[in-house]
Order: C-alpha cells, then sequence, then structure tokens
C-alpha cells in the first residue's frame, strides 16, 4: 500500500475521532446562568461587549436541560444548596462546574455567617475554582478556557484511557 | 379522562396551579422566588419568598471591628455598593464625632453619584431585557464597562469597592481621573438620548408600561415605599434635599417626579422616567463637583482602634434604591453592639402580595422590574 | 415638632404609660409600655399635629445582661417633617407584644424578621413564619447567646483550614 505521507489534497485534514468530539464541545459551552450575588453582575459583564464570552461559543442559557457548564457565582446559603443540587442533577452528562468567587469557592468573607454554606464543593463536584471578590472578566475567561483545556484531555473511543465517571455509569 | 373531553364541548377548560418563579431565573433581580396561584394567565396571587441570600451581615457586624466591617457594607447592596459605605460611616463619624475633610466631602458625592449612575444603568437595562429588549441591555453595560474603568482608577475596584472610610475616603482624586470623568461625562449626555429613542419611545415599550400596577400616595406610605418608587407616585421627597447631608445643600439639582404624562400617576411607566431622568440630574451634581474639588486631605486622622463612645444613632442616605438607613449601637469597644440595615427594596416586596392580585403573568414582571427590587438588600 | 414638644404630647395623652425621655444624646428616645402599643401607635399616626404616616423602621436589640429584648420603633413624617423614636422592653425569656400591623401595613415584613431572628411573638399578626431563614432552622441567630448548629440537612457547616500548617 502506498505511504499516506504527503499524498492527500489540501482540502482534506485529519485527526482523531476524541479530538474532533471534543473541540466541537470545548467551543460551544453553554452555561446556564446560575447567578446569586455579586459574582453575577461580573458574570454579565464578561458577556457583555467588552470582555465578550460569546466568541469562545459559550451563550447564557436559561434552562440546565440545554446547558453542559454551570458557573455558580455567588454566595451560597443553606436555604438555596437544596436548590442548587437539584438543578445540578437536571443538567445532561457531561457537565461541568465553575465555582467563581471567594464565597462559592470557600465561604469567602462570610466564613463567619451562621447561614451560609462554606464552599459549593460541599454541595456538588467543582471543576475549575476562580479566585476574587469578585473575578474580573478575564479572570473568569482563564477559567473558561481551562475548561476547554479539560475537555479536550477527555478520551471516548480509545478503550486504554478510562472514560470519566459520568459517561461510564450511562 | 372522559370528563375532560365533555367539558372541552361546553366551555374553555381550565385548571388553577400553584407555580413557583425562581429562585433561579433569567432576570437579574437576584435569587428571589415567588408562588404564584394562577390559571395559567391571571394570577389570583403572588406570595414573595426570600432569604435565599441571607448572608448574615447584620450578625457579622458583631463580630468584627468597626473599620473592618466596611467591606461588609459594599455587599448589602452590591450594585450602590459607595451609599451603604457612605451611610455606615456616617453613623460611626456621628457617634464618635469625627470630623470630614471637605475634599473628602466632595469626593465621596462624585464616587457615589457615578455609583447612582452605574445602578440606574443596570436597572433600566435589566428592566427593559426583562420586557424582552435585549439591545438596550448591551448597550447599557457598555456605558457600564466605562464607570467600572473609572472606579478602578479611583478606588482599585470595579464591583465591591470599600473606598468610603471612616473620617474621608480612602484614596485621593487625581487630576488625570477628574478630567476623564469630565469626558465621560460628554460622552454620556447623549446615550441617554438615544437610550430614550431606544426604549423609553418605543410604541410597545409603553403599552406593556403605562398603566400597569398603579400606587396610590396612601399605599406608597402605608408600605414605607422609598426611593424612585415613592417619587413615581407624586410624592416630592429625596433625603439629599429634605434631610441634607455631606455637600448637598451646596449643589443645584431637581428632584423628578412621576407626572403621569403617559398614563396615570403612580404606574410603571411612571417609576422608570424618575429613573432615567435621575440618570440626567447625577451627571449635573457630577459636572459641578468636579469644578467645586477644594485641595486639602482626602481623610482625617483616624485612631486604628477605632473605640467610639457607648451611644447609637440612625443615619440615612438617598440610595439609587431608596432611602438607606444604618441604625447603630455601639457599646464603647472595639466591635459595634448591633448595626441593623434598613433598605428600600425590603419594603418595596411586602407590597407585591397585595398588587399582584388579578393581574397578568407578565404584568408580574413588569411590577418586579419596576420597583427595581435586589435580592441583596431585601435578605442582607 | 421637637422631640421634647412630641413627648410632652404623649405624656398628656398616656400618662404613665410613657416614661424616660432622653434628651441630651444624638437620637433622643423615650420608652414605651408594651400593653398599651397599639393605642400609642394609632394616636402618633392619626393625630393633626404629629401625623407619622410612615413607620421608617421596627427592630430589636438583644440585652441579655439586662434580661431584656428591646423593641425600636422609628417613625418619620413627610408633611410635619419631624421624627421619633421610642423603645418598648420585654422580658428575654417570654417576649410577646400586640401588632402594629393595622396602623402601619409594612410592619407585617418588618414583625416578621424580627420573629425570625429574635423569636419574638406578636399577637395578632395575619401570618407570623419565617421569612428570611429557611422553615426548619432551630433557634434564633441574632440572640447574644446563639450557638451554630455542626450541621443543616447533611451539610456540615465547618470547613477545615485550606492551609493546614507552613512547613518552614
Amino acid at each position: 500500500m502506498k505511504p499516506l505521507i504527503n499524498s492527500l489534497p489540501e482540502t482534506v485534514f485529519t485527526t482523531k475521532v476524541d479530538d474532533l468530539l471534543n473541540w466541537g464541545r470545548a467551543s460551544s459551552q453553554w452555561y446556564m446562568l446560575f447567578g446569586l450575588a455579586c459574582c453575577a453582575i461580573e458574570l454579565m459583564q464578561t458577556g457583555g461587549p467588552r470582555a465578550d464570552l460569546d466568541r469562545f461559543g459559550a451563550v447564557p442559557r436559561a434552562t440546565p436541560r440545554q446547558s453542559d457548564l454551570m458557573i455558580v457565582a455567588g454566595t451560597l446559603t443553606y436555604k438555596m444548596a437544596k436548590r442548587t443540587k437539584l438543578l445540578y442533577d437536571q443538567m445532561p452528562d457531561p457537565k461541568y462546574v465553575i465555582s467563581m468567587g471567594s464565597c462559592s469557592n470557600c465561604g469567602g468573607l462570610f466564613q463567619l455567617a451562621y447561614s451560609v454554606c462554606k464552599g459549593v464543593d460541599k454541595i456538588v463536584p467543582v471543576d475549575v475554582y476562580v479566585p476574587g471578590c469578585p473575578p474580573r472578566p478575564e479572570a473568569l475567561t482563564e477559567g473558561l478556557l481551562r475548561i476547554q483545556d479539560k475537555m479536550m484531555r477527555e478520551r471516548w473511543l480509545v478503550k486504554s484511557n478510562p472514560p470519566t465517571e459520568a459517561a461510564a455509569g450511562a | 379522562m372522559n370528563d375532560i373531553v365533555q367539558e372541552q364541548d361546553t366551555g374553555f377548560y381550565t385548571e388553577d396551579m400553584t407555580i413557583s418563579v425562581g429562585p433561579q431565573h433569567p432576570s437579574t433581580h437576584g435569587v428571589l422566588r415567588f408562588v404564584v396561584k394562577t390559571d395559567g394567565e391571571v394570577i389570583g396571587e403572588a406570595i414573595p419568598d426570600v432569604g435565599y441570600l441571607h448572608r448574615s451581615i447584620e450578625k457579622i457586624g458583631e463580630k468584627v471591628t468597626w473599620h473592618g466591617y466596611v467591606p461588609y457594607t459594599d455587599r448589602a447592596d452590591y450594585l450602590a455598593a459607595m451609599f451603604a459605605n457612605q451611610v455606615f460611616c456616617m453613623a460611626a463619624e456621628k457617634l464618635s464625632g469625627t470630623p470630614v475633610t471637605r475634599r473628602g466631602e466632595f469626593c465621596r458625592v462624585i464616587a457615589c453619584e457615578l455609583n447612582r449612575l452605574a445602578s440606574h444603568l443596570i436597572s433600566v437595562g435589566t428592566f427593559g431585557q426583562d420586557i424582552g429588549a435585549m439591545t438596550p441591555f448591551v448597550h447599557a453595560l457598555r456605558e457600564r464597562e466605562t464607570i467600572n474603568n473609572l472606579m478602578e482608577e479611583i478606588c482599585g475596584a470595579r464591583l465591591t469597592y470599600n473606598y468610603i472610610r471612616i473620617g474621608g475616603v480612602g484614596y485621593d482624586i487625581l487630576p488625570e481621573t477628574c478630567a476623564r470623568i469630565a469626558a465621560f461625562l460628554d460622552h454620556f449626555e447623549p446615550i441617554v438620548e438615544e437610550f430614550n429613542r431606544l426604549l423609553s419611545e418605543n410604541k410597545i415599550f409603553i403599552e406593556r408600561l403605562a398603566g400597569v400596577s398603579v400606587i396610590s400616595k396612601e399605599d406608597a406610605l402605608q408600605y414605607n415605599l422609598v426611593g424612585p418608587n415613592l417619587r413615581g407616585s407624586g410624592l416630592k421627597w429625596d433625603i439629599r434635599r429634605d434631610i441634607p447631608y455631606s455637600v448637598y445643600p451646596e449643589l443645584e439639582f431637581e428632584i423628578p417626579v412621576g407626572t403621569g404624562h403617559i398614563g396615570t400617576v403612580g404606574d410603571s411607566f411612571d417609576r422608570y422616567w424618575v429613573r432615567i431622568r435621575e440618570l440626567q440630574e447625577s451627571c449635573k451634581i457630577i459636572r459641578q463637583c468636579l469644578k467645586m474639588l477644594p485641595a486639602g486631605p482626602a481623610i482625617s486622622k483616624v485612631p486604628r482602634k477605632f473605640k467610639p463612645p457607648a451611644g447609637e444613632c440612625y443615619v440615612r442616605v438617598e440610595a439609587p434604591r431608596g432611602d438607606m438607613g444604618f441604625y447603630v449601637i455601639s457599646d464603647g469597644s472595639e466591635y459595634p453592639y448591633r448595626v441593623r440595615i434598613r433598605t428600600g427594596s425590603y419594603t418595596a416586596m411586602s407590597i407585591i402580595d397585595k398588587l399582584s392580585k388579578g393581574i397578568m403573568l407578565a404584568d408580574l414582571i413588569v411590577l418586579i422590574g419596576s420597583l427595581d427590587v435586589d435580592a441583596p438588600e431585601i435578605d442582607r | 415638632m421637637e422631640p421634647a414638644e412630641i413627648f410632652s404630647r404623649l405624656e398628656k395623652q398616656f400618662s404613665g404609660k410613657v416614661s424616660d425621655f432622653k434628651g441630651d444624646v444624638p437620637e433622643p428616645y423615650f420608652l414605651a409600655e408594651s400593653e398599651a402599643i397599639v393605642e400609642i401607635c394609632r394616636f402618633l399616626r392619626d393625630d393633626a399635629d404629629l401625623k407619622f404616616e410612615v413607620l421608617s423602621d421596627q427592630t430589636a436589640v438583644d440585652w441579655p445582661k439586662e434580661e431584656k429584648i428591646q423593641l425600636v420603633y422609628h417613625l418619620y413624617s413627610y408633611t410635619c417633617r419631624h421624627q421619633t423614636v421610642f423603645k418598648v422592653n420585654l422580658p428575654r425569656d417570654n417576649p410577646k407584644i400586640g401588632t402594629v400591623e393595622d396602623i402601619w401595613k409594612v410592619a407585617n415584613w418588618f414583625e416578621r424578621e424580627i420573629f425570625d431572628l429574635f423569636g419574638v411573638i406578636f399577637e395578632g399578626h395575619s401570618d407570623l413564619r419565617r421569612i428570611l431563614l429557611p422553615e426548619d432552622w432551630e433557634g434564633f441567630p441574632l440572640r447574644k447567646d446563639y450557638i451554630e448548629q455542626e450541621e443543616y440537612d447533611g451539610i456540615s457547616t465547618q470547613r477545615a483550614p485550606l492551609v493546614e500548617k507552613l512547613l518552614r
């Protein structure tokens, strides 16, 4: 068989199926608007004209059924914790969570409070933590790019690397 | 199954349902929840359910020092953080008799009025977005980016400022920043006209707002509405004019009042129109302050361990959502004894139960947007 | 009207029920009896010279050393441009008082918050239940002797410090 190196015309490109799938998923992360407090305003500004999240393909969706990324922006209280778990469970697999701001990372400056849950990772598993109070739009964009890197590293069809736990259950 | 088919022969079969609007929803008033009893279009009752953002800011006031409490006041209303800072510092100064430098007072007014512009831009922008007009929202966000840049030059932060300290302000406003503020105001005043053409004079917007949810003056007083909600119902009351504080007596500005030129006095359009006019008045105030800014220190000397004598006081300022009052009790130690925050949005929520009987589901969104309620102010 | 004049007006009408006017502090106030609170408030709102149309604020302060919970009422009048502040002392182990909801409707939400955070019962209130905290919360947080519970709904309230020990 003739070797394939340097033989195909320019209109054909080759890649692995895993990379193609991951590139499609990473370039269109639809995030659920889960803005709770002050970080929600910075989330809105990040989606706004200057630091545009839409250029990465990330559009805001209001419902969890159509989103694959949940950006927990703001302080989580105990009253809201049950609803957060419910919304996380309603998202379809594979799903990712960005914890934006100090309040959802670890309770933030409200660690002295009696009604604040000290970190959203007590309720849902978090993939990327973005520090700041509130984080600048550039910081949140960096968090989104880290999720993209995480997505590109995942393997679906190759048997030697086990898939992530979320897909293994399916 | 057979019953439903039979009903459809004679009339339209509807059923009353109790649905929950929120706490996660695409409007930006924060985490609020309404338990709505409706038959699909007309609301029987809409009961607000709040407390999803209760961060116990009042209790934390008893655990941190006076200086250390100022960042917590930022989060009491993050869209109007400067005003909360100012009212707490005014309370501490009144208890201890600390004077504020004259340059510090003018810097406070400039920062506060810029914050009022930012807050009203979010308020009218998200109001349009809730109704369905996406474009004015993005225009408002663009203008707000420039204000955030100016705030970052003044104090280093974009949203929660921690700028106004006991005795003055944290950092001085430099002359280059003053020039940039003046240039921004020159650019911003025509934008308000453009906003009016896009939104306020839009026939669809007027039809959605005019005559909807009229609040009479008596109701406004019974339910203690403040700020643009009270002025929209026809009562000309503004803390800056009627219980003056800081350097507002030396500044000239008008108080816009709802007149019912489109619709009735006290409807949603009046409350919205008062906010648009306040954008223009704030620009005038900032221009006067920039001209009158005196030389001198920005903050007076305050001891690091701040211990005001035992006593109490109640101070209020005119925040964008109405009169925000702090009731502070000191017992002579480094930590306050009790801090009580009284905000305009808390009382505005209490009127929704009464006004929502008999309106349509879409009008409930207009009512919430026109009252400009804000989750951190309600729950603190 | 000055605070002293307002107090003397009230003393003439309700002698024995109002007392202890403190006039030399930045915010003058007086004390009122908890049994007469509804009549005093109705008089303050309806009298032609006083005309307090607005209940600016209604809050509570816990004084454990003096075994009392003190309710504070701030009233304001837009027509006469004066304000008044009065306080009511309630016993700490059984704080009960009548509601002023019929006089100013905004007291509905103020009293619910005081019940939620301090445990004061308002007799005659139409809907006294928790407003800011979850329905099944135990305890009244703004009291000075409140101890935070270990866990709520399966979520632990403590968080281990992120940096255990710096090895130098």
